[in-house]
């Protein structure tokens, strides 16, 4: 056994250093600067604090639920059902995932959305509807058809065998979706800030706020030591729930989707382009305002002053892949640790990983800036906007893998060891397979949020490099009818790429499920 | 026992290819071979290859620019890195965050060999950075709208708050975006301390249209771009800025700058106190103010060049007027009442 143990500490060794160095040793020294100076009792700060941090609570929660409940049609469909176009219909309900929160701030103030709260849910649940869709139909399109069979052959109702079978399975992978949404709206600041003024903050734009307008980083650090432990406990519950509630079952090697017939067909159409049909509203707005040719053809000439648009996705492209191949091995790594090894250290391990999502950006920006220098001094290096991507990533590889891994009963394993297998041939045999499925799920996730990341980003020095996001966001700073059509024009450009990306890397996972 | 020697060797030969990434040469005194602007990102997205060619030429020394974010956070970053600077000149700073900067004491004090072009109302008293730029922040207005409608364009902050421009103004909030910090600003100087939340508090009676950035305001407020209101906060660049970037060549500017209102926002440089090179680190900063530098400024960045012997482009001639008598407040009193100004703002106008 000694063996395994030491191939054991390996494969954690590579997940926990790149968390340890380029997340917790930051996140403490910043935190640590921040509170070292700490003078508390300034009036009105704590009434403040505590409507800002209600605020970030509920609106979180709801957005969270109406999430779901907006995306049940689709995932239901996708899930079940196999249908021409439905490859494409994932891929589309993607985009709104990756485009830029002040493109679609800007569209929704177009369609008559005021400063408001609704505007804030509504611009939550458009952003995190692919979450869902994405993270319960990996589960769901594969729960062994036979179970639902005999609890209808013993006479249950579909919506018995939904109730009593079909969700209780499911769980996981809705717990999962639940505290990516969760984490996401938690720290949510361009929709809120645009779509909801000043009178509705979040921690992190209160955070930004104290920090970055009013110097004030001891209360900045005190609102993000607040945000950090709002989100930890969030996650701290989670994960005790994932694990008391995980049940073994076996997984089939390709999915189980089945034609629609009869009522079902209009089911299906009704919930596919009903939802597609909601999520393109908003983007048909950006689509209109892109439509002359001459917008396109100038992302194509050089500027002087900003350059040649079109080569942003080119950078974007290279810093997507390195994000992606980092985030996908490391996630992998560590969501094998993670299912490997129960207990406390394996728990604390996972929420670690998860809390980048947490973080507030201003947070992980300034902490590379006073950490990182040492033993090199990566500050001011093109590295850390990949790997800024990657912290972000790492949490939705990890909680794509973790619930396929946990999925794969402990006797399938026993069995291939008592049969002679080595640790690394079992691990070989039986997980690598499920894991490069579940793995390429992550990896398309982390790709599409290196496209899209706008915010960590933001707050780290680098050398000038724009990506697709970057460049939205400088044409529209500009006047002048053609850089708004620009603008138009590359967020377009981004939703295409975002559709094409997520279409292939489906494509490749269901192509090699069908080599099984 | 082979896996494990395999992954050892992974991981060594990982930490040498990321030791390997950063620069390794050790430090040195007198003459550099890259010298550092920390920037905000929009002034780093447009540096090109020509932006410091000549001073490279001249000196042998390259120019690397990093882009720290918007100018608050490239600031925080400057104070925050001030043992170990991230660079060696800090561009970009403006009269909001400049106090901070100093009263952290990240710049060291550099008499530019070319001061003497800049006017006096510009400069730091003390030399510790130097002035590069301004930037006027002032309403603009829709040409056609005004034209169609017959209204006059109005000519002052008193006459905004008449019935006839009830719903026709956007302007930005000053607790989420710089030309709306500005232009409130410009209220307490105009109209003093103790009047200025009248004025507002007329304009919030007359239904004045206030939204978080420039981006909403210009884009989607703004008459020109279909929205509602023909008079926006902007700044006195946009109208050029409008002939620059058109869909079609346009022979005048469809904008207009109203002189009433503006706020003068100064850009400066300095040389960090934690770098090596400082005189070398002077040298780059006197060449941002050289007429060759200067004369870049406004086409790439949509400023006025705060060197007096820049001629302007003809764009900016033609289509755009810089205020006689705009406003600006001193750092200090910024610094000191910026975070109870903008909450009286808000107990007036969100209260």
């Amino acid at each position: 056994m000694r063996r395994l143990r030491w191939g054991w500490v390996a494969v954690a060794a590579i997940p926990m250093v790149f968390i340890g160095y380029f997340f917790v040793y930051p996140l403490v020294r910043i935190l640590g600067l921040g509170l070292s100076e700490l003078s508390i009792g300034a009036s009105g700060v704590e009434e403040r604090l505590f409507r800002v941090g209600w605020f970030t609570v509920w609106q979180a929660v709801v957005s969270t639920i109406l999430t779901f409940l907006a995306a049940a049609p689709l995932t239901w469909a996708v899930s079940t059902f196999q249908f021409r176009g439905r490859r494409v219909a994932m891929a589309l309900a993607t985009v709104p995932f990756v485009m830029p929160t002040i493109v679609v701030g800007a569209a929704f103030v177009a369609l008559g959305f005021d400063e408001s709260v609704v505007a804030i849910l509504a611009a939550h649940v458009f952003f995190n509807v692919a979450v869902v869709v994405r993270t319960v139909s990996t589960l769901w399109s594969r729960i062994d058809p036979r179970i639902l069979d005999a609890g209808r052959v013993l006479g249950a109702s579909n919506w018995q065998v939904f109730r009593t079978l079909t969700l209780p399975l499911l769980r996981p992978a809705l717990a999962a979706a639940a505290s990516i949404v969760f984490l996401f709206t938690f720290t949510s600041f361009g929709v809120v800030l645009i779509l909801g003024g000043f009178q509705y903050a979040t921690l992190e734009v209160e955070i930004y706020r104290q920090a970055v307008d009013l110097f004030d980083l001891p209360l900045a650090a005190t609102l993000a030591v607040v945000q950090l432990v709002g989100v930890s406990g969030a996650l701290y519950w989670y994960s005790r729930y994932q694990e008391r509630t995980a049940v073994a079952w076996t997984l089939e090697r390709g999915t189980n989707l089945r034609r629609p017939r009869g009522r079902a067909k209009w089911g299906v159409a009704t919930a596919v382009i009903g939802s597609l049909g909601l999520l393109a509203i908003p983007l048909g707005v950006l689509v209109g305002r892109s439509l002359s040719a001459s917008f396109y053809r100038d992302l194509f000439s050089d500027d002087r002053v900003i350059g040649t648009p079109i080569a942003s996705v080119g950078n974007s492209l290279l810093f997507a892949i390195i994000a992606m191949v980092l985030a996908t091995s490391i996630g992998v790594l560590a969501a094998t640790v993670i299912t490997e090894r129960s207990g406390s250290l394996s728990r604390w391990f996972d929420l670690t990983l998860m809390l980048p999502l947490g973080t507030s950006a201003v947070t992980i920006g300034f902490g590379f800036m006073v950490a990182l220098d040492w033993p090199v001094d990566l500050r001011g290096s093109y590295w850390l906007v990949p790997i800024a991507h990657a912290l972000v990533a790492i949490p939705f590889v990890v909680r794509s893998t973790v619930p396929t891994l946990r999925s794969v009963p402990a006797e399938t394993r026993e069995a291939a060891a008592v049969l002679g297998a080595s640790p690394f041939r079992v691990w070989r045999e039986v997980d690598l397979p499920l894991i490069t499925r579940a793995g390429l799920i992550g990896a398309g996730f982390a790709f599409v949020i290196s496209l899209g990341e706008f915010g960590a980003t933001s707050f780290i020095a680098r050398p000038n490099t724009a990506t697709i996001p970057t460049m939205i966001f400088r044409l529209l700073g500009q006047p002048g009818a053609s850089s708004l059509g620009m603008a138009m024009a590359l967020s377009v450009v981004l939703a295409a790429l975002t559709a094409g990306v997520v279409l292939t890397i489906d494509r490749a996972r269901f192509g090699e499920l069908g080599s099984f | 026992m082979r896996h494990t020697r395999q992954l050892t060797a992974l991981i060594v030969a990982l930490a040498i290819a990321v030791a390997g990434c950063g620069d390794g040469e050790p430090e040195q005194t007198g003459t550099p071979e890259t010298l550092t602007i920390l920037a905000h990102d929009s002034f780093a997205d447009a540096v090109n290859d020509e932006t410091f060619a000549t001073f490279m030429e001249e000196t042998g020394i390259a120019v690397e620019v990093l882009g720290g974010g918007d100018a608050g956070s490239m600031v925080n970053q400057a104070v925050l890195t001030k043992d170990n600077p991230l660079a060696d000149v800090l561009f970009g700073i403006d009269d909001t965050f400049l106090s901070r900067a100093i009263e952290e004491e990240i710049f060291v004090v550099h008499e530019s060999s070319l001061i003497d072009v800049v006017p006096e109302s510009l400069r730091e008293p003390e030399n510790r950075v130097t002035p590069i730029d301004y930037g006027d922040v002032c309403f603009n207005y829709d040409k056609e709208y005004f034209a169609d409608s017959g209204l006059d364009v109005p000519a002052d902050l008193d006459e905004l708050t008449a019935d006839r421009y009830a719903g026709l103004i956007t302007v930005e909030h000053p607790a989420t975006s710089s030309p709306g910090l500005a232009f409130m600003l410009a209220t307490i100087e105009q109209f003093g301390e103790d009047g200025w939340l009248d004025w507002w508090g007329e304009m919030k009676q007359s239904g004045i249209n206030v939204v978080s950035d420039w981006e909403t305001a210009y884009y989607t407020d703004f008459t020109r771009y279909g929205g509602e209101s023909p008079i926006v906060m902007s700044y006195a660049s946009s109208p050029p800025a409008e002939v620059i970037f058109a869909e079609e060549p346009l022979d005048e500017a469809p904008t207009g700058v109203i002189e009433a209102g503006c706020y003068r926002q100064t850009e400066y440089a300095g040389v960090l106190s934690g770098t090596d090179y400082t005189k070398s680190a002077g040298e780059l900063v006197d060449f941002m103010l050289s007429v060759e530098f200067q004369e870049r400024i406004p086409e790439t960045w949509f400023v006025f060049p705060a060197n007096q012997e820049a001629e302007l482009p003809q764009t900016f001639v033609e289509h755009t007027i810089i205020p006689d008598d705009p406003a600006d407040l001193a750092p200090e009193l910024i610094a000191e009442n910026r975070d109870a100004w903008i909450d009286e703002w808000i107990a007036v106008m969100e209260g």
